[in-house]
């Protein structure tokens, strides 16, 4: 009887097959949408610490090691993968890519570091990126002061801009005043 | 790396029995690690069992930020295992202390309570994650993760170079006379 049982459970068990996955000798890759590892971009990064403010772990570290140069850190070990910094990037600069298997045995494998150029402002001496996608850069185009006379041939003016029909209806513009009754 | 692989291989040629430590974790790391012992995940093919007491077992799966309260039971269940033992700190928790890091009840992560061995990061690392860490503690699988540095530029030198010979040969400053005075200013 019990020979007649094992029988009976090893056609059931054929006719379920095997789904047993083959996993770390065949590759598994993550499902839509999951967030792995987050992936600088340093070609888009501006240095403005959005990133390192947010982040929940606090694992994210900016260092100023110079006026020009910015460092920033990434340490991967207490990282929620909450994908705060992705969405809150100004520059689109951080991906989360669908890395999953991070196992090790050394901690700073699973770092980061992004070294990052910055320019000093003239007018208030902090820094800010070189390219001119940057907010205070376009803002330094519009006339603000710059002390190469190199650089000031080639910066727009507010002047090109101005156009005194526009100033003309401002100037003999009338607010309309509170209805007589 | 090498002879510690080595010895792992030599240590752990059988079947390595697994003890779960949960020091205070929010049990998605847990139900992660359940997973991994449903028929989908087996991971009895490698001989991995998961057993009730650390005495039997060759390596613990610790799991959860180590809080105050379980910081010395962490500590006696690692003396309580046999010599040749591994510890997998699973989940960013355990790793580092997630967001927990330096709150005033939890120690921060499994590594300052004891000795942790192979680090498996994600909040909760996904089953294959787990699966992945173990076998490469038993060298079935390679390491893919290195440090990553990248860098915007080199150190613009030239740029301050040219700046400097720029106000150097410039017309305006000789015309003003004062190109003296603001060299030595600048030097200054």
């Amino acid at each position: 009887m019990w020979l007649w049982n094992k029988i009976k459970q090893l056609a059931i068990s054929f006719r379920a097959g095997v789904v047993t996955l083959r996993y770390p000798f065949e590759p598994r890759p993550a499902p839509e949408g999951f967030r792995g590892q987050p992936v600088w971009d340093h070609t888009k990064c501006i240095g403005c610490a959005g990133c390192a403010s947010h982040c929940p772990a606090r694992t994210i570290f900016l260092r100023d090691i110079c006026q020009e140069v910015r460092i920033l850190l990434y340490d991967s070990s207490r990282c929620t993968y909450c994908g705060r910094c992705a969405d809150l990037c100004p520059e689109k600069a951080i991906t989360m890519s669908d890395k999953f298997e991070l196992a090790t045995d050394n901690r700073q494998d699973i770092t980061q570091s992004l070294e990052l150029f910055m320019m000093t402002c003239q007018r208030c001496g902090r820094c800010y990126d070189l390219e001119i996608k940057n907010y205070i850069d376009r803002l330094s185009s519009l006339g603000y002061r710059y002390d190469s006379l190199e650089a000031r041939k080639v910066i727009r003016r507010s002047t090109a801009d101005f156009s005194p029909e526009e100033l003309e209806k401002t100037v003999t513009y009338e607010r309309p005043g509170r209805l007589e009754k | 790396m090498t002879i510690f692989k080595k010895l792992a291989g030599r240590a752990f040629r059988r079947s390595v029995w697994v003890y779960h430590c949960n020091s205070g974790a929010c049990n998605g790391c847990d139900i992660e690690i359940l997973n991994i012992l449903t028929p989908y995940y087996d991971v009895e093919r490698f001989g991995i069992r998961l057993v009730g007491s650390p005495r039997q077992a060759d390596a613990i799966l610790l799991s959860g930020a180590v809080t105050r309260p379980t910081l010395p039971l962490v500590k006696k269940a690692y003396q309580a295992v046999p010599a040749p033992k591994l510890v997998f700190a699973i989940g960013s928790c355990a790793i580092g202390g997630g967001c927990w890091y330096d709150t005033y009840n939890v120690t921060g992560g499994g590594e300052k309570a004891i000795p942790v061995h192979y680090f498996i990061p994600g909040c909760p690392p996904r089953p294959e994650a787990i699966i992945y860490g173990v076998a490469l503690a038993l060298g079935l699988v390679d390491k893919k993760v290195a440090p990553v540095e990248l860098k915007q530029m080199e150190f613009p030198v030239d740029m301050y170079r040219r700046a400097k010979l720029f106000e150097v040969n410039n017309v305006i400053y000789k015309l003003l006379g004062e190109e003296e005075d603001r060299l030595e200013f600048g030097r200054k």
